[in-house]
C-alpha cells in the first residue's frame, strides 16, 4: 500500500502500480493513449502527463508522465494544474495535426478513445495551416479494415499483436512522419486474435470488417450481457443488434475469464444468427418430399402435440450447443429413459472421463485468469489455439509471464513493458506440447513433440510415473520418450505452480486418463497444480452433467424401431455421424421434430420443424470448460423489427409442446422457474440459480437498460411498417428492458454489464470504471458461478496404458484436426469465417506423402468405413509418418482412430463441405 | 371626477375609431391557401436531403442527426457504394412526430439534411406523413452551395486518392530512406 495525494486529497493506492493506473482505479479521468491495462506502459503518446511534486511544500514541481511513474508513498501530484492541463491538450493537437477529418465516415466514431480523449482534454479548434500526412490502406483480411490516416503513432497495435498475443505479420515501419503500422505486404492478418486490434486501437485505424457493411453506430445497439456459444471457453460478449440483426460483438469483461480479449472466432463468427434463409416460422410437411407448409404457433403445437401423443415411444436428441434449460425442457417432456445428449458415443465417453477427473484427480480448475498465473504447463492431445483460442492466449501469457518474474528480481516494475522485455528476451516458463502437428504455441513452447494419440498418452502416464513412481509405468517405452518424460517431470515439479491441459479434441480416452494421471501424481506430491480439460462446444461441460445416452443409442432405437418418434433439439446430427447411419433412423421414424434456428441438413428431414431462438434472441445458461455457469440473455425481439416472424426459445417450445401432450393448458414460464426445476432436477447443478440475477433484481428501483441512453430513432424505425408505435416488447425473463428506460450507470455495482458507458468514456476503456480496480474484478463480482469442484478423496491412478502407435503399410490412422475458424457447426456459417477458413486440407507426413506421390497441393481420396473426402495435402513437418489428419467440421463419415485408405483423386469424385477459393488481391496500387 | 368622465369617453371614442380605421388598412391575414405563402428563407420547415455540387447524395449516413433528433423520428442505415461513399441505404422520417426544431440540420456535418420554408405537409391518413429517402432526397445542394465533404475529408474514394484532399500531402513511402 502507498499513500499519494492527489490536488491535495489524500489517497490509499496499490504502491506496485504507476500513477496512471493508480489514478485510474481511483476512479480519476487522466486521459492517455499508449498505456493499456493488459499490456503495461511505454510511454510513447505523452498523453498523461501530471505534476508531481517532490513533498507537501514543492510549489513548483515538475511535469511527469504517469503511466511511467510509480506510485510510490507519499506521493504528491496534481492533475487539474495549469501546467499539466496545457500541456495534455498541446499533445492531443499535436496528435490531431494528421487527423483526417472524417469522424462522419468512420466506422469507430461514437466509440472512440481518440473522441473521448479530445473532448477530456478540451481540444475543439484546429489551428494547423499545414499539410496533413496521409498513408495508403491495406486490405487485411475479411475482418479487419484499416484506415492508417487515422492513425496517432500510439503503437498499441504491434504490442498487442506481436508483444501480447504472438503474431509476426503485423508491425511498424518506417519512422517518425514515415511511419506505418501494417502488414510487409497486404493479406490476411494470420494471428487468430487480430479482432481485439478494433479495441486496442484508440483510433478507427483498424475496424470491424464484418460490421462495416450495415454499420451502426454504439449508441444506437441495443445489447444484452451474453457467453460466447463458438467453443467451450465460455468468453463473455455483448453482441449489438440494429433493425432486427446482430451488428457486432463486442468484448465484456469478466475479471476471471477473458478480460479485454476475444479470439475472432468468438468476434466474427456471430452471422449464422442474421442468415437470411433461417427458419422464422414453423414448417411442416406430410411426407419428406414435400414442400414444407409454413404454420402459426397454435397449429404448429397442436400438430406437434398429436403426433407426439399417438406415438408409441418418443425420443430426446439434446445439444452440447443448447442451454441447460433447453436441454432439460426435452428431457422432461420425453422422459429421462429416453433422453439422448445428441453427442456421439466416442466424444461423450471423453466428455464423462473429464467429468470424473475435474472431480476426483485432486487439482482444482484454474479460470482463464489464473491460467496466466501458473509457471509451467504440460499440454498433452490439444492445439489450443485451434480448439479454444483464448486460453492459448492465456497460456501465451503463464510464457511471457517468466519476464515479468526476472523483471521482479531486479526491482523492474512488472508494468514497465519496454524494460520488462528487453530484459526477459525470449525467455519463457516451460511449456511442453504433445500434439500430432505444429500447433499456435509451438513458438513459446520449451519442447513440443508430434506424436499419435496413443503416444500421447504414453507420455502422459510415462510423465505421472516419473513424477509418483506409484503411478503406472509403461511398457516398452522408447528411451527418447523416457528422458523427455522425466525432463516434463522434472520442470514441473521444479515450479511453483504447474499447469496441466488437456482434453477431448483426439477423441482419445487414453489422453485423458494419461493427463489425469499427471494430474493425480501432481496431487500426490501435493504440488499446488492445477488441471485444465478443453471441451467441444459452448455447453459440452454442462450437458455432460446432466447425464443422457449417446446419440448412437438413439439412432438405435428409432432404427430398430423401439421407438416411433424423436424430438430433435438444436442439432445438426449430421456434423457427428455418418450421413447413412442418421438417415436410416430418421426415415424409420414416424414423426421427426427438429428445434433449430439454423436449416440444417437434420431440418431437411423433419416433419415439423419449429423455429428456435439463437442465443441472440433468447435466454439460457451455460456451464463453461471451466466448470462456470453463466447466463446469457436476449439481445432483442425479432418480432419488433420483422413481425411475421414466430421465433421463441426451444425451451419455451418444448414446455408448450409437453402441455399440449398432456391436454394441459400452458401455462406461464419464465427463465426464472426453467432455472429453479433445472436446479431442483439435478443436485450438481443447483448453483446455476446464482449464475446471474433473476428478472426481479433492481438498481434504484429500476431494470437495466439494454439500449444507451442516446438511442436513436426509436419512432421511426418501424414506422415504414405502421406508424403507431407499439408497446415496446416486454421481457417476463430478464431483469433488461429492450428499452433505452433503465439503469445503465457504473456507480453501482452490478453483475451482468450490457454495454460499458461512463460519462466522457465511449469506448471500450470505460470498462476501468466498473471494475474494482484497473484490470482487477467487476465491482459487484465477476458474473458466472463455478460448479466443477474437486470431491476430497483418495482415488486410485488409470492403469490402461495404450500400446505405442505403428504406423501401418497401406492403411492410415485419421486424426480430426480442431479448426478455429469453420470447425464448429455454427460459425462455419458466417460469411467471414467461410472467407477465413480458406480451402481444407489434409494433413499428412512429408514421408508419407512422397511415398505415395503426393505433393503439396495435390488432391488425395481418403476413404473410411462410412465413405470418404477428396481434399488437397497440406505437409506438416510434426505429423507422425502412418497418420492423416482431417480436418474438422467437414464430415462426420471419418472418426478419429479410425484406419483408411489414401488413393489419388482419379475423377472428380464428390465435394463434402465447401470450401470457398483463398481470398488473393492483387491491388497493385497499394502499399508497401 | 367630471374630468376622469370627459378623458374615459374620448378614450373611448378614440379607439373605436383606430379600430375602425383600420378597415382601410391593408390585410395581414393571408388567404390561404388561395393566396401562396411566403416563409423567410430560414423558415424550419419540410425537411430535405440536398446533393453536393457535383449531384452526389451529400448524406454519409453518420448518424448524427438521427442522436440529435429530440423525438428520435429519424432512422436510417448506412451502406456503401462501389466508389467507396457511404450512403444511406434508406433514410426514413416520420413527420407525424417531427417537431421541426432543426437539430438535426445543426448536427449535420455535411450539410446534407436541411430545412425548407416547406410547410403544406398535411395528409388525411398519419401512415402518410412517414417520408423515406425518395420523399426527402433533393436535386441541389440546398441552401450550403459549396460544401462537398469528401474534398475535405482524408478517406480515399473513386476518383480522390489519398493525399488528395484539402491541404494533404502526397502518401508517405515507407521505403524510403530520403528524410
Amino acid at each position: 500500500m502507498a499513500t499519494i495525494h492527489v490536488d491535495g486529497k489524500r489517497y490509499d493506492v496499490d504502491g506496485a502500480d504507476n500513477l496512471l493506473s493508480a489514478c485510474l482505479s481511483l476512479g480519476l479521468d487522466v486521459p492517455y493513449f499508449c498505456w493499456h491495462p493488459a499490456m503495461g506502459s511505454v510511454g510513447a503518446c505523452r498523453q498523461c502527463a501530471v505534476k508531481q511534486y517532490k513533498d507537501a511544500d514543492d510549489t513548483q514541481g515538475m511535469l511527469v508522465m504517469s503511466c511511467m511513474t510509480p506510485a510510490s508513498d507519499d506521493s504528491w501530484i496534481s492533475i487539474e494544474d495549469e501546467e499539466a492541463k496545457e500541456f495534455r491538450s498541446s499533445v492531443i493537437e499535436w496528435l490531431m495535426i494528421n487527423h483526417p477529418h472524417d469522424c462522419p465516415v468512420c466506422e469507430e466514431g461514437g466509440h472512440c478513445h481518440l473522441q473521448d480523449m479530445t473532448v477530456m482534454t478540451g481540444h475543439d479548434r484546429r489551428r494547423y495551416r499545414f499539410r496533413k500526412r496521409t498513408h495508403r490502406n491495406q486490405y487485411l483480411g475479411p475482418f479487419v479494415a484499416h484506415e492508417m490516416n487515422r492513425c496517432i503513432t500510439c503503437y498499441r497495435c504491434v504490442r498487442f499483436y506481436r508483444d501480447y498475443a504472438g503474431g509476426a505479420d503485423l508491425g511498424a515501419f518506417g519512422a517518425n512522419s514515415n511511419i506505418y503500422f501494417g502488414r510487409h505486404q497486404e493479406g490476411v492478418l494470420e494471428s487468430p486474435f487480430s479482432g481485439n486490434l478494433t479495441e486496442v486501437c484508440p483510433t478507427g485505424v483498424f475496424t470491424d470488417k464484418t460490421h462495416a457493411e450495415r454499420y451502426t453506430r454504439k449508441w444506437d445497439l441495443q445489447f444484452a450481457p451474453s457467453i460466447c456459444q463458438q467453443c467451450a471457453v465460455g468468453c463473455n460478449i455483448s453482441p449489438g443488434e440494429r433493425y432486427g440483426d446482430i451488428r457486432r460483438i463486442e468484448n465484456r469483461y469478466n475479471g476471471e475469464v477473458n478480460r479485454y480479449f476475444l479470439c475472432d472466432r468468438g468476434r466474427f463468427g456471430y452471422g449464422y444468427v442474421n442468415r437470411r434463409d433461417r427458419p422464422v416460422r414453423p414448417e411442416w410437411r406430410r411426407d419428406r418430399g414435400d414442400t414444407p407448409v409454413t404454420l402459426d404457433v397454435d397449429a404448429a403445437l397442436d400438430l406437434g402435440a398429436d403426433r407426439l401423443r399417438s406415438a408409441r415411444r418418443v425420443i430426446g436428441i439434446g445439444s452440447p450447443r443448447a442451454s441447460l434449460e433447453s436441454n432439460h425442457q426435452l428431457c422432461e417432456l420425453v422422459g429421462e429413459g429416453q433422453f439422448s445428449t445428441g453427442i456421439a458415443a466416442q466424444e461423450q465417453a471423453c466428455l464423462a472421463a473429464m467429468q470424473t477427473l475435474n472431480q476426483t484427480c485432486g487439482l482444482p480448475t484454474p479460470t482463464l485468469r489464473d491460467i496466466e498465473n501458473h509457471d509451467a504447463v504440460l499440454v498433452l492431445g490439444e492445439d489450443l489455439i485451434a480448439s479454444a483460442a483464448r486460453v492459448g492466449l492465456a497460456v501465451r501469457q503463464a510464457a511471457y509471464a517468466r519476464r515479468t518474474e526476472l523483471a521482479g528480481e531486479r526491482d523492474i516494475p512488472a508494468w514497465n513493458d519496454e524494460a520488462v522485455k528487453t530484459l526477459g528476451q525470449d525467455s519463457y516458463h516451460p511449456l511442453f506440447i504433445a500434439y500430432p502437428t505444429t500447433t499456435g504455441l509451438d513458438d513459446v513452447s520449451e519442447a513440443s513433440w508430434g506424436l499419435a494419440p496413443n503416444d500421447i498418452a504414453r507420455l502422459g502416464f510415462a510423465v505421472a510415473h516419473a513424477i509418483d513412481a506409484g503411478a503406472p509405468a509403461v511398457e516398452g517405452l522408447d528411451e527418447a520418450t523416457r528422458e523427455a518424460a522425466a525432463d516434463i517431470a522434472a520442470r514441473l515439479m521444479a515450479a511453483k505452480r504447474p499447469l496441466v491441459i488437456g482434453g477431448g479434441s483426439l477423441g482419445s480416452v487414453a489422453v485423458i486418463e494419461a493427463v489425469g494421471n499427471v494430474a493425480r501424481a501432481l496431487a500426490r506430491r501435493a504440488k499446488r497444480a492445477s488441471l485444465l480439460l478443453v471441451r467441444g462446444e459452448a455447453n459440452s461441460t454442462g450437458l455432460a452433467m446432466m447425464g443422457g445416452q449417446s446419440l448412437e443409442w438413439a439412432l438405435d432405437e428409432l432404427s430398430e424401431r423401439r421407438a416411433d418418434a424423436v424430438v430433435i433439439l438444436e442439432n445438426d446430427l449430421y456434423q457427428r455421424l455418418p450421413g447413412a447411419r442418421i438417415e436410416a433412423a430418421l426415415f424409420t421414424a414416424d414423426t421427426v421434430l427438429v428445434l433449430d434456428h439454423q436449416r440444417t441438413a437434420t431440418w431437411q428431414y423433419a416433419h415439423l420443424g419449429l423455429p428456435a431462438a439463437a442465443f441472440t434472441e433468447g435466454d439460457g445458461t451455460l456451464v463453461s470448460l471451466e466448470g462456470r455457469a453463466q447466463r446469457f440473455f436476449q439481445v432483442f425481439d425479432p418480432r419488433y423489427s420483422r413481425p411475421e416472424t414466430r421465433i421463441h426459445e426451444s425451451w419455451r417450445w418444448l414446455h408448450a409442446l409437453r402441455a399440449g401432450m398432456r391436454r394441459h393448458a400452458v401455462g406461464e414460464i419464465t427463465l426464472d422457474g426453467v432455472i429453479q426445476a433445472v436446479a431442483e432436477r439435478y443436485p450438481a447443478l443447483g448453483a446455476i440459480r446464482d449464475a446471474a440475477p433473476g428478472a426481479d433484481y433492481r438498481v434504484r428501483g429500476l431494470k437495466l437498460a439494454r439500449e444507451p441512453h442516446r438511442y436513436s430513432g426509436r419512432t421511426a424505425m418501424r414506422a415504414h411498417i405502421d406508424v403507431s408505435e407499439p408497446r415496446t416488447p416486454q421481457d417476463p425473463d430478464s431483469p433488461f428492458t429492450f428499452s433505452m428506460e433503465g439503469f445503465n450507470g457504473f456507480d453501482r455495482p452490478r453483475e451482468e454489464v450490457a454495454f460499458a458507458w461512463a460519462p466522457g468514456w465511449n469506448s471500450p476503456q470505460a470498462w476501468n470504471k466498473f471494475t474494482d480496480e484497473v484490470g482487477g474484478h467487476l465491482r459487484a463480482g465477476d458474473p458466472g458461478v463455478r460448479l466443477l469442484i474437486p470431491r476430497p478423496g483418495h482415488y486410485r491412478y488409470a492403469d490402461a496404458t495404450p500400446p505405442a502407435f505403428a504406423a501401418r503399410d497401406d492403411v492410415w490412422q485419421v486424426v480430426v484436426l480442431p479448426r478455429l475458424f469453420g470447425g464448429d457447426e455454427t460459425s462455419s456459417r458466417a460469411e467471414p469465417i467461410i472467407e477465413r477458413a480458406g480451402p481444407a486440407v489434409l494433413t499428412l507426413s512429408a514421408d508419407d506423402a512422397a511415398r505415395l506421390g503426393g505433393e503439396k497441393g495435390r488432391r488425395l481420396r481418403v476413404a473410411g468405413a462410412a465413405g470418404g473426402i477428396t481434399l488437397p495435402v497440406r505437409l506438416d513437418p510434426s505429423l507422425p509418418a502412418g497418420m492423416v489428419g482431417v480436418p474438422a467440421g467437414l464430415t462426420a463419415v471419418l472418426a478419429s482412430g479410425e484406419w483408411v485408405r489414401l488413393s489419388h483423386d482419379v475423377e472428380a469424385t464428390e465435394h463434402a463441405g465447401t470450401a470457398p477459393a483463398s481470398h488473393t488481391r492483387d491491388d497493385a496500387g497499394d502499399r508497401p | 371626477m367630471l374630468k376622469k368622465v370627459l378623458t374615459g369617453t374620448v378614450s373611448q371614442l378614440r379607439t373605436l375609431g383606430m379600430i375602425f380605421m383600420h378597415s382601410f388598412r391593408k390585410r395581414e391575414t393571408l388567404n390561404y391557401p388561395e393566396e401562396p405563402l411566403q416563409l423567410p428563407p430560414r423558415y424550419r420547415g419540410r425537411i430535405v436531403l440536398t446533393r453536393d455540387p457535383d449531384g452526389e447524395e451529400r448524406c454519409v449516413a453518420c448518424n448524427l442527426c438521427a442522436v440529435a433528433c429530440p423525438v428520435a423520428c429519424i432512422s436510417l442505415q448506412k451502406g456503401e457504394q462501389e466508389d467507396g461513399r457511404w450512403y444511406p441505404e434508406f433514410f426514413r422520417i416520420n413527420f407525424s412526430r417531427c417537431i421541426f426544431c432543426g437539430m438535426c440540420e445543426e448536427a449535420c456535418p455535411t450539410s446534407a439534411i436541411q430545412l425548407t420554408p416547406d410547410v403544406e405537409m398535411g395528409e388525411y391518413r398519419r401512415q402518410e406523413l412517414v417520408y423515406e429517402k425518395e420523399d426527402l432526397l433533393i436535386n441541389g445542394p440546398g441552401k450550403d452551395h459549396d460544401y462537398h465533404f469528401y474534398k475535405v475529408a482524408g478517406m480515399a474514394i473513386a476518383g480522390k486518392d489519398k493525399g488528395k484532399a484539402q491541404n494533404e500531402a502526397e502518401p508517405v513511402d515507407v521505403k524510403t530512406l530520403l528524410p
